[in-house]
């Protein structure tokens, strides 16, 4: 589908290339127009669930992009989620800035976080877990710090004040409007779109040669600091955006919400299961787990005979999901795309 | 105190020097890797002053002082399991704190349902971890050994948040305590520490001990560490890989099992209440370097005193935040742990 790991004569590699992400383009524009019915088939109550599959969509996509694509497992993405979310309710605060200034400011500053992570990282030569380690430890420290930072309002956070009327420029409108999930689902499309074509450009394809054998790249001349730095700010600001949307939807943040480990796990888990380092794995499982706390909720509202035991107690739908998500890193470590992909190419 | 790293130095300190004779354990003090050691002895006494100016009172630092040195006990414990896993089965295991968390409640379950006094919970914790331990290595973990580092993570992690959850599901969000029934004040150089907590120090030392003598003295302890130290060369005398594998696993749960229990009288319990404490053990076990048990043990008692001094030195701020600075200082600027030689 994208690019692959295997090792093909330059020029058919060029061909594929552009023969994939022609077919690529073609997948998400049917994906886009069947997405877009969705709002006419789908109750008006089941609009959280879509804006939140395309929350984790977008994290998702974020977090692909540097650990599946660039080979830099990260378990810090909260950081960057946070910034965007954070970023957004601040200027909305206190300078009555629109979001979608927000959403530019919150992306550069994550790509400008990442950058100052991935450099002291990449400096002292951090590696697989470590890496792993330096991320987490940094979201954590971003954590603490709105929690005790009175000026981002310590444990209390912000809420978005409420408009009267519906706003396209203040990105908010009456609750379950649509409009929230077209935003979303063009943020989606626009993020894939960046990723495909990211994977497509020079630094892309370094970004994927660092990933599989970095000494080699190195010896050939890619500038890889250059290369990861660059593939972690895009993932950065990728992700943040899902932040500011998260905040303009649920209009309310605080640092747990915004960089508790949850956020991170959030980031990892749908682009897990659906296939790491494949375009469209990110979206199969935000498909999966966007679903799942709504889905479980309900059964334990009037649980069947067997659930009777459980009912008003929360924690089922995380369970079942860290359940999913061992199951895919034991039995299918390609996670669900990625193990059709290859099913179709053995046939 | 380890010896070389392995070439790259992608993953150093797996060669398992740490874990050699004890005879060897004054030399691995010695003067040649002892500077960072140093450096970290002159940082605590630069906080410990700071936090005495800060507060402007040798009682509330002397306070910090004791309560460091206490939960850098319990942290020690802790993050000896977790490096014992890390150093022989190369696991960075995610979900140590939830194997704590689940320490708690087994502790809750013993004081509050059968209304026994707590500690009679702690062989309880030790060996129902231990078992836990034994069963996901065999039927998990030993299917992906030898596997990427990131699949293990999201194994491990996988599970954490399995086992907090199914704990939600059981007990509920609530918070729950596990108190004694009285709880005096023992007073120790000025500063008063509740009995419980001086109960964990020295529950925690002495189970440190038990750990350290069984992988130094027993033929088992010698088969762990042969294969922490060459995984194929131990196959090829006739040990069994995997068993180790197994019981390693479990040892370094029931470690976890064993620190929750006895911090259980004096800590909330909650269904999340391991989280916090994976973060420090992890912080523990990269300071006294990847795999390095004497190292850990030691590291924990230093954490402690950052979090406590620091804590009274950065007022305003969450204890915390001195820990993960430190943490991002020793990750940055020496990953193989202040006990480690530069690697290559």
């Amino acid at each position: 589908m994208t690019i692959t790991t295997e090792t093909r004569p330059g020029s058919a590699a060029v061909r594929n290339r552009r023969q994939s992400i022609q077919r690529s383009v073609v997948i998400l524009v049917v994906i886009t127009v069947l997405a877009a019915f969705a709002p006419a088939l789908l109750p008006e109550s089941s609009q959280t669930i879509a804006v939140r599959v395309l929350i984790f969509a977008i994290m998702a996509i974020g977090w692909n992009l540097m650990s599946g694509y660039g080979g830099m497992f990260s378990f810090g993405h909260a950081a960057f989620f946070g910034i965007g979310a954070y970023t957004d309710v601040y200027l909305l605060e206190h300078f009555g800035w629109s979001p979608w200034i927000s959403l530019v400011v919150g992306a550069m500053l994550a790509a400008l976080v990442a950058i100052c992570i991935g450099y002291l990282a990449f400096r002292y030569k951090l590696r697989s877990a470590y890496f792993a380690l330096a991320t987490f430890a940094f979201a954590e420290m971003l954590r603490l710090l709105a929690t005790n930072t009175s000026w981002v309002n310590g444990t209390t956070g912000f809420h978005v004040p409420l408009l009267p009327d519906n706003s396209w420029s203040m990105l908010q409108f009456a609750a379950n409007a649509p409009q929230y999930y077209y935003i979303g689902l063009a943020l989606v499309v626009i993020c894939l779109l960046i990723t495909m074509f990211y994977l497509r450009s020079r630094t892309g394809i370094h970004t994927v040669a660092v990933r599989d054998n970095e000494d080699a790249a190195d010896a050939l001349g890619v500038n890889v600091m250059r290369v990861k730095l660059t593939t972690m700010a895009l993932s950065a600001a990728i992700t943040s955006v899902a932040g500011m949307f998260y905040a303009q939807y649920f209009m309310f943040v605080d640092p747990d919400i915004a960089f508790g480990q949850a956020q991170s796990v959030q980031a990892i888990a749908p682009a897990v299961i659906g296939g790491v380092a494949t375009l469209w794995g990110p979206l199969v499982g935000a498909l999966i787990l966007g679903p799942l706390s709504d889905l479980t909720a309900g059964w334990l509202r009037n649980p069947p005979a067997f659930l009777e035991f459980l009912s008003g107690r929360g924690g089922l739908d995380v369970v079942l999901y860290s359940i999913l998500l061992i199951v895919i890193a034991l039995v299918l470590p390609k996670g669900i795309v990625g193990s059709i992909r290859d099913w179709w190419k053995r046939r | 105190m380890t010896g070389p790293t392995n070439a790259g130095g992608t993953v150093p300190s797996k060669d398992g020097t740490a874990l050699r004779g004890g005879s060897r354990a004054t030399s691995r003090l010695s003067l040649r890797h002892s500077t960072p050691l140093i450096v970290t002895g002159a940082l605590l006494v630069v906080l410990f002053i700071a936090a005495l100016l800060r507060s402007g009172s040798m009682g509330i630092t002397g306070q910090a002082l004791l309560t460091g040195i206490i939960s850098g006990g319990v942290y020690s414990l802790l993050a000896m399991g977790l490096t014992l896993v890390f150093g022989v089965l190369d696991i960075v295991n995610f979900a140590h704190g939830a194997f704590l968390a689940v320490g708690l409640y087994i502790t809750y379950e013993v004081a509050h349902q059968a209304g026994l006094n707590p500690y009679i919970a702690l062989p309880v914790a030790i060996l129902g971890l231990f078992v836990l331990g034994v069963l996901i290595q065999l039927l998990l973990l030993n299917r992906t050994m030898g596997g990427t580092l990131e699949r293990q993570l999201l194994i491990t992690l996988g599970l954490s948040l399995l086992i907090s959850n199914v704990l939600l599901l059981a007990f509920g969000g609530d918070p729950l305590s596990a108190n004694l029934k009285s709880d005096p004040g023992v007073h120790v150089f000025g500063a008063v520490a509740n009995l419980s907590r001086v109960i964990a120090l020295g529950g925690a030392l002495v189970l440190a001990v038990l750990v350290f003598l069984l992988l130094e003295r027993t033929s088992f302890g010698r088969a762990i560490r042969a294969v922490a130290a060459s995984r194929q060369g131990a196959g090829l005398v006739g040990i069994d890989v995997r068993l180790v594998y197994a019981v390693t696993f479990g040892l370094g749960t029931a470690c976890a099992g064993a620190a929750g229990m006895l911090i259980a009288p004096f800590t909330t319990i909650t269904p999340t209440a391991g989280d916090q404490f994976n973060i420090l053990a992890f912080v523990v076990v990269v300071m006294g370097g990847l795999g390095n048990v004497m190292g850990a043990v030691i590291s924990g008692v230093i954490v402690g005193l950052v979090e406590q001094l620091g804590g009274v030195a950065i007022a305003g701020q969450s204890p915390l935040l001195g820990v993960f600075i430190l943490f991002l200082l020793i990750l940055l600027i020496r990953p193989q742990g202040i006990f480690g030689a530069a690697s290559s």
